[in-house]
């Protein structure tokens, strides 16, 4: 796959924030690709300094394959090839008509063709009727589809969006999604959306970069970010409930063994380090009333139910095994089981299931 | 009693002057709208390009000159009148433009006591169109004379309401136009200076007329300043 974008070392500054630093990200042509990280973390800022719409402080930035940073007399024609959607919906004070025919005036484009592609646009979101409204009259939703609109009649390369359904009722936002999933689809577009909401990450995205402080943290298919966090703070970020602090003792069989807190546990992951942390994301505890059979899994070891708290429709589930492990379940299945304060369980949990990252390492 | 009551009685003859369309208070009247509407419109052109350039520019200082036109919000009217009148007097260098004691010399003192006032309120209807709405028109591919065609549509209502409010300030102040205009009757003479002479003079009827067409050309502004903001 062509990279469409090459971003190498960007660095971004504002007064003594340092917003952005050492941010490496190639995005392949006909690509979605999620940002995702806590607010403030400079997925933003990241996406205008891609959208030229604000230089970086430092680092090299191609895109389309023009070295932006040598040729900035060709911004203007490069990022009208390019649209963006902010999280926040925008409209002028003016009709809908014209708000959303913005975009082509300035390129200059006739008004026989402004008027049909305007037209088709607003009939592809639904807003036909309001087309001679006053733009700044409509809803929250019905303002980001004309400003989806206004971006789509550009026919841009590459489409950023920032958060863009962060605002919106879950209708709104499902068309928003259908609308981007069937541009890449069907006219192979480039997206980049960033989104602190991991599961429409996970929902769009064909690669999720996780973005912490400031930089990119981990890149990769979704499922391998969310199984395999490369440190404490993707694993926090990825909701990842168990992190539990343990030392490598040996390595058999494939497995790798753990101990922590007396209890040794096994891993499929390769020791990082001596002194590791084990990742267990809820889910992938299992509780059982009896002890389960081998077959089930690599690790079990009888537990006490010290708390569970319901959220809905799951339930999470503490027990105590010498270390405290959450486990997420459904409520239909905590019932079923029976469960109560002061229980006592079996845990079952595949080694596979058991994530290791080096302890105290923050850095890629 | 209250017959004898000379405000009651100026309250009623007052209504009489405006109802009968009085030849002297409709004279007044138009020369007081006159003499404002025109310095209005001299120092809109000169003052909302160059507002607009303060805002479009980055340059050193910039924070200084805005909080001084901030400042020149509240100048004093009889400072602007002493100074314009200095200007335009025998010993000024614009007195060879004989401007002392006319219409003309009014315009001139109210289009320089309201510029501060377009010029800073231009620059902070300007900034009143925020960064995403920026973000918005670069990302759209605006090039930079497009940018600032866009900024300036966006905030047109309040650049009007800043327009507004600098008339409602010109017509309303008597300063400049009594040390300028000299407040000579069937020449000079406007709302603000009619009332004060006539009210020393104890012609309190003719006082009550001007003050209530007055307050009405306020009102006036007032409530198109109220459709232009509501926008």
């Amino acid at each position: 796959m062509m990279a469409i974008i090459e971003a190498h070392e960007i660095t971004k500054v504002y007064g003594n924030l340092r917003v952005l630093h050492d941010v490496d990200l190639s995005v392949g042509k006909g690509e979605i690709l999620a940002l995702i990280g806590p607010s403030g973390s400079g997925k933003s800022t990241l996406l205008r300094i891609l959208d030229l719409i604000e230089p970086a402080n430092s680092g090299e930035l191609s895109v389309f394959g023009i070295d932006v940073v040598q040729e900035r007399g060709r911004w203007l024609d490069l990022r009208r090839r390019m649209g963006m959607l902010f999280q926040r919906p925008i409209v002028f004070n003016a009709s809908v008509y014209d708000n959303v025919a913005m975009g082509l005036r300035y390129r200059g484009a006739s008004g026989d063709v402004i008027d049909r592609k305007v037209k088709e646009a607003l009939e592809a979101v639904g807003l036909s009727r309001y087309i001679k409204s006053k733009a700044t009259d409509l809803s929250g939703g019905e303002q980001q589809r004309v400003a989806l609109s206004r971006v789509l009649v550009t026919d841009p390369e590459i489409l950023f969006l920032d958060e863009p359904t962060a605002n919106l009722d879950p209708t709104s936002t499902a068309t928003i999604e259908r609308i981007v999933t069937g541009l890449n689809r069907e006219l192979g577009m480039t997206v980049l959306i960033s989104t602190h909401d991991l599961s429409q990450g996970q929902r769009l995205a064909h690669r999720i970069a996780v973005m912490i402080d400031g930089t990119i943290a981990q890149t990769g298919p979704s499922h391998e970010v969310f199984r395999e966090p490369k440190d404490r703070r993707i694993a926090r970020f990825v909701g990842a409930e168990n992190i539990i602090p343990g030392r490598v003792v040996s390595r058999s069989n494939g497995f790798t063994v753990v101990e922590a807190h007396g209890r040794q546990m096994l891993s499929a992951t390769p020791p990082p380090a001596e002194e590791v942390e084990m990742v267990v994301r809820g889910e992938d505890i299992s509780l059982h009333r009896r002890e389960p059979g081998h077959e089930e899994a690599e690790n079990r070891f009888p537990a006490t139910v010290t708390g569970i708290e319901p959220t809905a429709p799951f339930v999470n589930v503490t027990v105590h095994c010498g270390c405290d492990l959450v486990a997420l379940m459904t409520a239909r299945r905590a019932e079923a089981l029976g469960l109560h304060e002061g229980m006592q369980v079996w845990v079952s949990l595949q080694a596979k299931a058991v994530h290791l990252i080096a302890r105290g390492g923050k850095d890629r | 009693m209250v017959n004898g009551n000379p405000i009651i009685e100026g309250l009623i003859e007052a209504i009489e002057l405006i109802v009968t369309l009085n030849p002297q208070v409709v004279e007044i009247t138009i020369r007081s709208l006159y003499i404002s509407l025109t310095a209005t419109f001299f120092a809109a052109l000169i003052a909302l390009p160059i507002g607009a350039l303060i805002y479009f520019y980055d340059f050193r200082g910039k924070h200084a000159v805005v909080s001084t036109l901030q400042t020149l919000y509240a100048l004093p009217t009889v400072i602007v009148g002493l100074v314009v009148f200095l200007m335009l007097s025998n010993i000024g260098p614009f007195g060879f433009l004989r401007l002392l004691y006319t219409p003309g010399g009014m315009i001139a003192a109210q289009t320089v006591l309201i510029i501060p006032l377009l010029m800073g309120l231009t620059v902070s209807a300007l900034s009143g169109i925020d960064r995403d709405k920026r973000y918005t028109i670069t990302a759209l591919g605006a090039s930079r004379l497009q940018t600032v065609i866009t900024i300036i549509a966006e905030a047109r209502f309040a650049v009007m309401a800043g327009v507004l409010l600098g008339f409602g300030r010109a017509i309303a102040e008597v300063g400049t136009v009594m040390i300028v205009g000299g407040n000579i009757r069937g020449a000079t003479r406007v709302l603000t200076t009619a009332i004060a002479l006539n009210t020393s003079m104890a012609n309190y009827s003719l006082s009550i007329a001007l003050g209530i067409i007055l307050l009405a050309v306020a009102l006036g502004v007032n409530i198109a300043l109220s459709l232009v903001q509501r926008r």
